[in-house]
């Protein structure tokens, strides 16, 4: 009995050791950059200059491009497999796919972008940049890699993670209080946005979340789609670069400093996903 | 309600219940569902080009040959990838034999043994966030734990990494497998006489066996498709693996490096892993699906 609250314990210990770990590593870079780290756009480690801004905003609107373009799907995939729409069957087949593309690897999600969704965007930021150019979002000519093919492979990666968990969320709703509703004269649809989503609401803000802090710590997919440019650019038709793609280019050739101020861009990354992710949990409250 | 004033007038005329379907409210509510099947075929729309493209492009290259062979130089035909499938392989046996006994352990305080439920749901809520933790920091954890420790890159390192990422899974899963185990089998066994050690290994250990297996499987699954964090643990290399000690390669890092090389016949090598990855993610889910059916019934 003891030694299973000692391996619970340790599994919540890991989650402290890994802030421990990384925050001693990042240590020198972090005395010796301090707040400005966060600010500075330069990451040159040829002469040992770090700063992650160009990262910390490649990571924030990868995400929220994400987010935009998965959000209202997510919902409503999740209402079809929530509600009365489709036949059991058919409501189990979709779910079974939805499932699927959760279980695709992140490296696969990747090749598949370098050599369809990349070259298939293409002709879409052109016509982007042609007309709407005047916009600083659109400013430059689409370079095939970057922010844009990011964003829309992040929203493929976490539709099934908001169709999921708002499922979830809208199956704890009693058929009961849809049932007094639909008694009321509501229709379907008077049910679902009058009462349906409003009580799940929380729950589906928690979904979307977790949502977003998966698209944040996403690695691979990301990494080989995005262009890895380590310079700030508002324009998304060009490259760009996210924190976690900015480690997996660059760690295994670092040494001294540059471990450090890579150390520190991980700190980073851990603690806006843990924000993220315990507030996700907290509105979720997936048990009790 | 919205508009409950005009549910007369969303009636027809004639004063029957049918009621026409460009009645405002049925209207919206059609075009409404339209949405949503639109949205349904808009997430579907990526799945299907995603496993057509990669059927079509891997395919070809598919032949058992590929899964013994070396990886080859660029530009010469043939060769396969048997060195990831092994490192593969001897990579998801390292993290699980770290990661099982642990994670059900720490399950079966969860559900069984936590007296403490505050204390229990502070676990649980940092089981979750461990879940969310980035791969890629879980590598770079690794690195600083396991490699520069030991001095070089290695298996054990790799599946050290693994191991926590599959943690958190196979806590919940089995944590959710023995809240399933009826309560009045732990209450007969304990009525027969038997300690709370014997209720829980003899009794509902066993019976929540099946579903701590598929738990453990999709974790498997999940574990041996992941990149990020082997990329600075396991390192990789083109031959086969020499011992736990040594780096170690993988299928998903291979996919990787060959995903950006410039020669068609290393290209259409990561489209054959990539394919037997999902594949193999197909097979477990499957697997796991059908155990949990016959574990049902």
């Amino acid at each position: 009995m003891k030694l299973t609250l000692i391996a619970a314990l340790g599994v919540a210990a890991i989650l402290l050791w890994i802030a421990v770990e990384i925050g001693l590593e990042a240590m020198p870079a972090i005395q010796q950059y301090a707040a400005g780290f966060l600010i500075a756009t330069r990451w040159n480690p040829v002469k040992d200059i770090y700063g992650a801004l160009p990262q910390i905003y490649g990571t924030l609107v990868s995400s929220l491009i994400g987010l935009l373009l998965a959000v209202l799907a997510g919902i409503g995939v999740a209402l079809l497999l929530s509600e009365d729409f489709l036949p059991r069957p058919l409501q189990s087949l979709l779910a079974l796919l939805v499932e699927l593309l959760a279980a695709i690897p992140s490296v696969v999600y990747g090749l598949w972008g370098i050599f369809v969704l990349v070259p298939l965007l293409k002709p879409l930021g052109t016509w982007l940049h042609t007309y709407l150019g005047w916009l600083p979002i659109f400013s430059t000519p689409p370079s095939g890699p970057g922010m844009l093919p990011a964003g829309v492979i992040l929203a493929i990666m976490i539709l099934p993670t908001i169709a999921a968990v708002s499922r979830h969320a809208l199956r704890a709703v009693p058929d009961e209080w849809r049932m007094a509703a639909l008694a009321l004269g509501a229709t379907r649809w008077e049910t679902i946005l009058n009462l349906v989503l409003p009580v799940a609401g929380s729950s589906i803000l928690g979904a979307v979340l977790l949502a977003l802090g998966r698209a944040m710590s996403e690695t691979m997919a990301v990494t080989m789609v995005i262009g890895s440019a380590n310079r700030l650019n508002f324009s998304i038709l060009a490259t760009a670069n996210t924190i976690a793609s900015l480690i997996a280019n660059q760690f295994a050739e670092a040494s001294g400093l540059h471990i450090a101020a890579l150390m520190y861009t991980a700190l980073i990354l851990f603690g806006l996903t843990l924000a993220i992710n315990g507030l996700a949990e907290l509105l979720v409250g997936r048990r009790q | 309600m919205v508009n409950s004033q005009d549910a007369g007038s969303a009636q027809s005329p004639g004063g029957g219940l049918r009621r026409t379907l460009l009645a405002p409210r049925t209207l919206f509510g059609l075009v409404m569902s339209a949405l949503l099947y639109g949205c349904a075929a808009m997430t579907l729309l990526p799945l299907l080009a995603l496993l057509s493209y990669l059927v079509s492009q891997g395919v070809g290259r598919l032949h058992w040959r590929i899964l013994i062979e070396l990886p080859p130089p660029p530009l010469v035909e043939g060769g396969g990838f048997g060195p990831a499938v092994v490192g593969t392989l001897l990579l998801v046996a390292i993290a699980s034999l770290l990661s099982l006994p642990l994670g059900i352990l720490a399950a079966l305080y969860l559900a069984e043994f936590s007296a403490d439920q505050s204390l229990a749901s502070w676990l649980r809520l940092a089981t979750q966030v461990l879940s969310g933790v980035p791969s890629i920091v879980v590598g770079m954890f690794a690195y600083g734990v396991v490699v520069v420790a030991t001095g070089k890159f290695s298996a054990v390192a790799g599946g050290f990494a693994l191991s926590i990422l599959m943690l958190p899974m196979i806590v919940r899963t089995a944590e959710d497998a023995l809240r399933l185990v009826p309560s009045e089998l732990r209450q007969a066994a304990v009525a027969l006489g038997a300690t709370q050690f014997q209720t829980v290994a003899g009794v509902v250990l066993p019976a929540a066996a099946p579903a701590i297996v598929t738990g453990m499987m999709l974790a498997i699954a999940r574990a041996a498709g992941e990149t990020a964090p082997l990329l600075f643990t396991a390192l990789s290399t083109q031959f086969w693996p020499t011992g736990w000690l040594d780096p170690t390669p993988s299928l998903a890092v291979l996919i990787y490096d060959f995903a950006r090389s410039p020669f068609e016949n290393q290209r259409s090598l990561a489209w054959a892993a990539a394919l037997v990855l999902v594949i193999l993610v197909l097979i477990t889910g499957v697997l796991a699906r059908w155990v949990t059916r016959r574990s049902v019934r």
